[in-house]
């Protein structure tokens, strides 16, 4: 033991990646604001049964389309007479369901196949990848349209569709990032250490792969709610007389004459929603530029 | 060069191959079976054995494909359910008015996006810079049916200056500048989404472009803005034409939606019949034409490369 | 032949025949694939406790051979024992292979998981064949401690927080974590300043009295092969051309070959010059290797013998008893020939 290994070093930082990108993403107030925004409007869609001041399913028809402000419906009212403010809110619950699961459930469908693409490489490389290229050979709303409108409108329907529609892109983005972990020397360390493929993925790919990945699952989540609501608003997906934005914005469009706020408004949140993962989004990825 | 081109024409036809499976596919996918999908449920019992017989759907699955195919690839993709008339007669007709949308948006997309993307990208990490980035990133949040309610409730309901749907008495066909009109309003809205991403790619491209050594090294020659901005252009051009083809696909065959809002009688508006009828002949047609287009443009982009990017070897 | 100096009577490393190629693919469609000759016929025999350095310039074969001893890339052909284990791509017996054999790196910061602490590093190997956590984390922490690096201080540190020397030095940490009875060293301190290398070396050398481990030193570095090495094996072009001990090979060199790397070498005594001519030409590629003796296109005493046939390993010096061997025709001539310095030093001509 030499002496000069314990030179003087300044105080141990032992801080992980993922602390640093912590820091880095908590320093930026766009991305903060972002957080805090998405979090109230999720917060409220979980919480519409507990916040919401009325029932999303009774309307009058003598109160129809109330225009914004109206004492005792603060937004207003539908086309049916229903309260827009708890429509909205409960509407969100749907909403973000149809936007986000689609993109957790590709994340582990098509972020596990890439990873086994790019790591195995070869014949199953080739059978992955030259598949994903074929579902890549139609334009994504095309796709999404085809298979709802194929199974029919549905929630659990568009639930399927927009998983299938966005598998390959994560595939894409996994494989390429683990081809590129691949080659690395610790991985070759790994081996020699006598790990067996299953565990260097779990252990060494994963962690190193899992930041670009996450990057850009979080700006699909912002395609995923516009394609979620618009197969809404074509009579997909959402079923009346479920509470849901993009059916919503259907359903008001002949008030835009009479009432053009209220029609807008639940567009604005879908607006909100997918600017904010957006810029989410690319907050994380500065976040995570520096090494 | 040549070896390239080849090899692209021939990874393309068994991707187009198993779209064409895709599609045929889906009428198996629908709920119920194959017959109902195809017929109206008051057919009599001749017509259904005629049509069973012609669309072979007592021979197994493979077979009813290859049928399928031979007959789509000729022109005959049925008959429409709601309307009766053959699909390809519907198609025809649509596809005109699709095309035309989805080339001026992408044309206005392009064009914008690019002048932007290359303002900002000269301009990196400026106020300007990180304002027009900002523009550009509400364009690729917004959802485009939204827009265009939002636009026709601003120009239409309230101002009532453009009208809010069709696209004019005459449809496709003669078109007068009293028709422009109806054109503004779709267009806009399908060019906000395109338009943010290619300002973005672009100004991505732009920026690292200018940072490279290369770049250093003209100035350092004295060479003037111009000269290096014609040298940044056959630098981003590749890219840039990627970029468009790409958007112009997109915007073919995604515009279900903006044409719902604007009651555009293109491809989109027929796929939404086809959806709302439960009219599975026409949607599959549909469909069909609308993938095949997206393959062929994406064959020509990228075989037109090589002609604008020097690094693909030429023999 | 003579025996090696060796006390015990088994080998701990007996390589016999290893071969391997690589297949580069064609650039035009039905043209014949290329073969690239990285490793071919590699013998040799290590006792228990000895340092075997391997040298030879870029491209050699020299590190493909430490990844087809670790079993990192399959042999065509060769029979390889080590600890008295059988090398086979077999999992279960290359498991047990690597609890015997293990390898350090030479990119030290490139061998560590960037997302993975230090400790975590070196725990995973045991854990991976078995140990429970907190024991794997006690062997580490022992090991660090053991190659000098305080574990309070740096166990929970990342790879991007310390030094390169610092690094290798984990790196040898995780090498031993498992326990081998050989270490494999590919490099290891060829990025290192000098400074740290030779701490690094020292370390190298208390660890082996300590563990009693068995090395293969694999380096382009001459004089750091002298420093740590009691055997020297010299590689061209996938093939063994010189082997011997160490002293004997740097004061007496056979091979035309080894001759010019000696001369090449950098020293800082002002007496150590040689008259050796540099050596001429470009080396040929693997693909296409000069047939009979690799290195006659760049060799002064080559003759007809030399395109003809392959040398085999023969002894350099009939007359000695030391096993030191070199693969050349032309021994006869080129004994006697060597002079490692000229003016008046100590040593004359060989």
């Amino acid at each position: 033991m030499s002496a000069a290994s314990l030179l003087a070093e300044p105080s141990p930082k032992q801080s992980s990646y993922w602390d640093d990108v912590a820091r880095r993403l908590l320093r930026d107030k766009v991305s903060i604001a972002c957080m805090l925004l998405l979090a109230l409007i999720v917060l409220g869609a979980l919480l519409a049964p507990w916040i919401a001041p009325g029932d999303p399913s009774m309307g009058s028809v003598l109160k129809r389309l109330k225009p914004v402000g109206t004492p005792g419906h603060i937004l207003g009212t539908d086309e049916l007479g229903r309260d827009m403010l708890t429509r909205l809110l409960y509407g969100g619950r749907t909403s973000l369901l149809m936007g986000m699961a689609p993109v957790g459930m590709a994340l582990l469908i098509g972020g596990t196949l890439g990873m086994v693409a790019g790591f195995r490489g070869g014949l199953v490389n080739a059978l992955i990848m030259r598949t994903v290229d074929v579902l890549f050979a139609f334009p994504s709303v095309l796709l999404a349209v085809a298979i709802a409108g194929a199974l029919g409108a549905g929630v659990g329907n568009t639930l399927l569709a927009l998983t299938i529609v966005l598998i390959p892109p994560l595939v894409r983005v996994t494989e390429s990032a683990t081809t590129q972990v691949r080659s690395l020397d610790f991985i070759e360390a790994a081996r020699a250490s006598g790990a067996g493929d299953g565990t260097i993925m779990r252990a060494h790919v994963l962690s190193n792969v899992i930041g670009p990945v996450l990057v850009y699952a979080t700006s699909l989540l912002s395609v995923s709610i516009i394609m979620a609501a618009g197969l809404s608003f074509i009579g997909l997906g959402a079923k009346p007389p479920t509470a849901e934005w993009g059916l919503m914005l259907n359903s008001l469009r002949n008030a835009i004459y009479s009432q053009p706020l209220l029609a807008a408004l639940p567009g604005v949140l879908i607006f909100a929603v997918s600017l904010g993962f957006n810029l989410l989004a690319d907050g994380l990825r500065t976040a995570m530029d520096v090494k | 060069m040549f070896t390239y081109l080849i090899k692209r024409l021939l990874f393309a036809i068994p991707i187009a191959l198993a779209v064409t499976a895709l599609c045929f596919s889906l009428v198996y996918l629908a709920p119920g079976d194959p017959l109902s999908a195809v017929l109206p449920s008051d057919a009599s019992q001749d017509v259904v054995d005629l049509v069973k017989a012609q669309y072979g759907l007592d021979k197994p699955v493979p077979v009813q494909y290859l049928l399928w195919l031979q007959r789509a690839v000729t022109g005959d993709l049925g008959k429409s359910i709601s309307s009766g008339r053959p699909v390809a007669e519907e198609i025809g007709k649509a596809i005109g008015n699709s095309l035309l949308l989805a080339g001026l948006a992408s044309t206005l997309a392009f064009t914008v996006g690019s002048a932007l993307g290359i303002a900002a990208g000269y301009r990196n990490g400026s106020g300007a810079d990180r304002a027009m980035s900002a523009i550009a990133i509400a364009g690729v949040s917004i959802p485009h049916y939204w827009l265009g309610i939002v636009l026709v409730a601003i120009f239409s309901a309230r101002l009532n200056w453009l009208p809010a749907m069709g696209a004019g008495p005459a449809g496709s066909g003669n078109w007068t500048l009293d028709h422009v009109q109806y054109i503004i309003l779709p267009t806009l809205t399908l060019a906000a989404m395109p338009a943010g991403i290619v300002m973005r790619s672009v100004r991505a491209l732009v920026a690292d472009t200018l940072s490279r050594d290369f770049v250093t090294g003209l100035i350092a020659k004295g060479m003037g803005r111009g000269a290096i901005f014609r040298h940044l252009a056959k630098n981003i051009a590749p890219t840039a034409l990627a970029v468009f083809g790409v958007q112009l696909g997109y915007l073919m065959a995604g515009s279900i939606l903006v044409e719902t809002v604007f009651t555009w009688p293109g491809t989109g508006l027929l796929l939404n019949t086809a959806i709302l009828q439960r009219d599975i002949p026409l949607l599959q047609g549909t469909i069909f034409v609308l993938a095949m287009f997206f393959v062929g443009l994406n064959l020509l982009v990228d075989m037109l490369q090589p002609f604008f990017d020097p690094r693909i070897k030429r023999t | 032949m003579s025996s090696t100096v060796v006390t015990a009577p088994d080998f701990i490393v007996d390589v016999a025949g290893l071969r391997k190629q690589f297949k580069v693919r064609p650039e035009r469609f039905g043209a014949k694939p290329k073969v690239v000759h990285a490793v071919s016929d590699i013998s040799f025999k290590l006792a228990p406790g000895a340092t075997l350095g391997i040298v030879g310039e870029s491209g050699c074969g020299k590190s493909t051979v430490a990844r087809l001893l670790m079993g990192l890339i399959e042999a065509d052909d060769g029979d390889v024992r080590m600890a008295g284990l059988q090398l086979s791509q077999q999992p279960d017996q290359l498991k047990a292979m690597r609890s015997k054999v293990q390898m350090v790196f030479q990119d030290s910061y490139a061998s560590l998981n960037p997302r993975m602490s230090i400790e975590a590093s070196i725990m995973f190997g045991p854990v991976v064949h078995g140990v429970p956590r907190d024991e794997a984390r006690h062997t580490a922490h022992d090991l660090l401690a053991r190659v000098g690096l305080e574990p309070a201080r740096f166990a929970g540190r990342y790879p991007h927080e310390v030094s390169g020397g610092q690094r290798q030095r984990v790196n040898i940490a995780r090498a031993l974590a498992l326990k081998p009875e050989i270490v494999i060293f590919d490099e290891a301190v060829s990025a290192l300043d000098k400074s740290v290398e030779i701490q690094v070396l020292n370390l190298l050398q208390d660890l082996k009295a300590e563990f009693k481990l068995t090395y293969l030193f694999i380096s382009h570095d001459l004089n750091v092969v002298q420093y740590i090495s009691d055997q020297v094996l010299v590689m061209y072009l996938g093939k063994i051309v010189e082997i011997g001990p160490v002293q004997d090979v740097y004061e007496r060199p056979a091979h035309p070959y080894t001759r010019a790397l000696l001369a090449s070498m950098p020293s800082m005594d002002p007496w150590r010059r040689t008259q050796a001519p540099p050596i001429v030409g470009d080396p040929p590629s693997p693909i296409d290797p000069p047939s009979g003796c690799r290195f006659r296109t760049r060799c002064q005493f080559t003759a007809q013998a030399c395109a003809a046939s392959e040398p085999l390993l023969q002894a350099a010096d009939a007359s000695s008893s030391i096993d030191h061997r070199a693969a050349c025709h032309m021994l006869a001539a080129t004994a006697g020939t060597w002079q490692p310095l000229i003016a008046d030093g100590t040593e004359g001509a060989a």
